[in-house]
């Protein structure tokens, strides 16, 4: 009897102390989620500012030696430790450029097909195929490039275009390889295509149907409400899209490394070699002769870094600005 | 009945002038989207037909079970352990951001965070390889640690967007119930709002993991120098990877070489591909199954 009595006061007792552990577990539990839930979210912002750190530091004995002259300065010969990025940019810009004038009418295009024309069903399966397409590796792509499609373009479409278009100097003589500006700027729109495909997409489905439905009320075309109602109501967003697209087209090392030939001549051509900043580092780092040489590879790392940040910051700037949609964020 | 609304019978009932030039205008511009779609599949099948026709008289057991020169087994084991150390390096970081998203950051934090991440998406993968160069393999040697480390930060974005928009699907009403029972947030958070997630977590972590197998520019400057032959699952030295050796293999002009490297593509893509649409059809799945 006393026993029991005894073991029922105990475990009260025990009762006691276990809630108020359990308080102070609870207390400590969320402070301690907290914490380091926010420390995550710290390291991801602490990552951004390590890399711009480490890029620069790692570029300083190029900056300090070259300055700002490096961006004008076209000479590259690292056996005598010239290094200027003029053709790089140059390659950078036009190879670019060219993949967002041919990329972006089509993914816009995909985008509306997506939206305004598909059957559900086929959108469905065709919608998931376009953005497959981003996922197959650049060295792949690359890859396929170098083997499948350059010999195809140095055979087929550059004596076509020479010959059609030859007054104008970007369309040269064939050349003997396929590898070029011209395959480089290819192999990029289909790299494009799929990042601003998803996003228009994503866009022209959050146009209100009763604007759409109103227009074509009025009896305007299924191209008169594109033209009239969706692209205007999103074209902030679309513009968004293609500078992300961009941003993609400017960073890509890898894919263009295999396919432009490594020129270092800026050239009327487009057919002629070329190469681009990310081309390069991606080709020369590995290999790089000095110290100077692999500083100005980081230099070259500091250009795209400063213009890949700046296209995502507008983008995203432009993104939240304009469009009531909010689909460019993701 | 008045005669005046029965048409006459000899107007054409198609549209002329103006109104036909318009349709046509419309019809044309169908057309094109059409087309537009219909190509960008076109790529994507030719690019896949051409690797699984090159690619497919590559691969035999010996090829994925053997070392250099008769097969890429250690390519296909260091590419695995690169990208399993990435994602344990990045998958609980990526979740803990989006449980901050979700749990914690008020609109101007969730605003700031979700542009620091769109940021480091658009980080262009050779810029992270510089700066995983420069962080722990410049005056030292390489390792594939460095390059998984490269590969966490692609992946990091990707999988805490993902959970984020996986977390914000959970019913409120689970929550709610156990906010009822006096259950302490951090309880809630680890017992009801993440293994009911779990499966969206996973599946956005598949989706991250396949973007990351195939990247290539990070691993040419942290762990392209290897042995093709040895077998090792030490990160701390460089592994052989598929991606730098197909990239070795297409630089070096050798059409024995370039077999190989079909061979290595179709493992690689057959990987990817199987990974990204079971992972977006089970992504889909769960989100349905979470917001009904």
């Amino acid at each position: 009897m006393s026993a029991s009595v005894s073991a029922a006061s105990r475990a009260a007792g025990r009762g006691a102390r276990v809630s108020d552990l359990r308080k102070r577990a609870d207390t400590f539990g969320d402070r301690a989620l907290f914490g380091i839930c926010l420390l995550a979210a710290l390291t991801a912002g602490a990552i951004i500012v390590l890399v711009g750190y480490l890029v620069v530091h790692g570029a300083s004995p190029a900056i300090s030696k070259f300055g700002f002259g490096f961006v004008t300065e076209t000479e590259w010969q690292p056996n005598f430790g010239v290094f200027g990025a003029g053709s790089l940019l140059y390659g950078t810009a036009v190879t670019s450029t060219f993949a967002l004038l041919l990329g972006a009418p089509i993914a816009i295009a995909i985008g509306l097909f997506l939206t305004l024309l598909a059957p559900k069903g086929l959108g469905a399966v065709i919608a998931p195929l376009v953005e497959l397409l981003a996922a197959i590796p650049s060295v792949i792509l690359g890859f396929w490039g170098l083997l499948v499609l350059a010999p195809f373009v140095q055979s087929k479409i550059e004596p076509f275009l020479h010959g059609t278009f030859g007054f104008i100097p970007i369309f040269g003589a064939q050349e003997t390889t396929g590898l070029s500006v011209f395959t480089a700027s290819l192999i990029l729109t289909i790299m494009v295509i799929p990042i601003i495909a998803s996003i228009s997409r994503d866009l022209f489905q959050s146009v209100p149907a009763e604007l759409q439905d109103g227009a074509a009320a009025l009896g305007a075309t299924r191209w008169e409400v594109v033209r009239g109602i969706v692209l205007p109501t999103t074209s902030s967003g679309v513009v968004a899209a293609c500078i992300l697209g961009l941003g993609r087209a400017l960073g890509e090392a890898i894919a263009v490394s295999q396919v432009i030939g490594a020129g270092s001549e800026i050239q009327a051509s487009l057919f002629k070699t070329g190469d681009t900043l990310a081309s390069r580092i991606a080709l020369q780092f590995p290999g790089a002769l000095t110290e100077l040489h692999k500083a100005s590879l980081f230099y070259c790392g500091v250009i795209l870094l400063v213009i890949g940040l700046a296209a995502n910051l507008i983008a995203s700037w432009i993104g939240r600005r304009f469009s009531y949609g909010g689909a460019v964020s993701g | 009945m008045t005669g005046q609304l029965i048409p006459d019978p000899t107007v054409p009932l198609t549209p002329s002038g103006n109104l036909r030039r318009r349709r046509l205008v419309s019809r044309g511009a169908e057309v094109a989207a059409t087309a537009a779609a219909l190509a960008a599949i076109a790529i994507l099948v030719i690019v896949i037909w051409t690797v699984v026709s090159r690619g497919a008289k590559a691969i035999d057991l010996e090829f994925i079970f053997t070392g250099y020169p008769t097969g890429v087994g250690p390519m296909l084991l260091g590419t695995i352990v690169i990208a399993l150390v990435a994602t344990a390096m990045a998958m609980p970081l990526g979740v803990l951001i989006a449980l901050f998203l979700t749990e914690y950051a008020g609109a101007r934090g969730t605003r700031l965070l979700k542009l620091t991440l769109d940021l480091l998406n658009g980080l262009p993968s050779i810029i992270l390889g510089l700066f995983v160069f420069a962080l722990l393999v410049d005056h030292k040697q390489q390792s594939a640690f460095s390059g998984s480390l490269a590969l966490a930060i692609i992946e990091l974005p990707l999988i805490a967007r993902g959970s984020q928009e996986v977390l914000q699907l959970v019913p409120k009403g689970l929550r709610e119930a156990s906010d009822a029972l006096g259950v302490a947030r951090w309880r809630s958070v680890l017992t009801v709002t993440l293994p009911t997630a779990i499966g969206g977590i996973v599946t956005a972590t598949v989706l991250a993991v396949a973007r990351a197998a195939g990247e290539t520019a990070p691993l040419i400057l942290t762990t392209s120098v290897f042995d093709p032959k040895a077998f090792s699952f030490n990160p701390f030295e460089p592994l052989p990877n598929v991606p730098t050796w197909i990239y070795k293999l297409s630089e070096e002009g050798n059409p024995e070489g370039f077999t190989e490297a079909w061979g290595m593509s179709l493992l690689l893509v057959s990987f990817i591909l199987f990974a990204s649409l079971g992972a977006r059809a089970l992504l889909a799945r769960s989100k349905r199954k979470l917001s009904s």
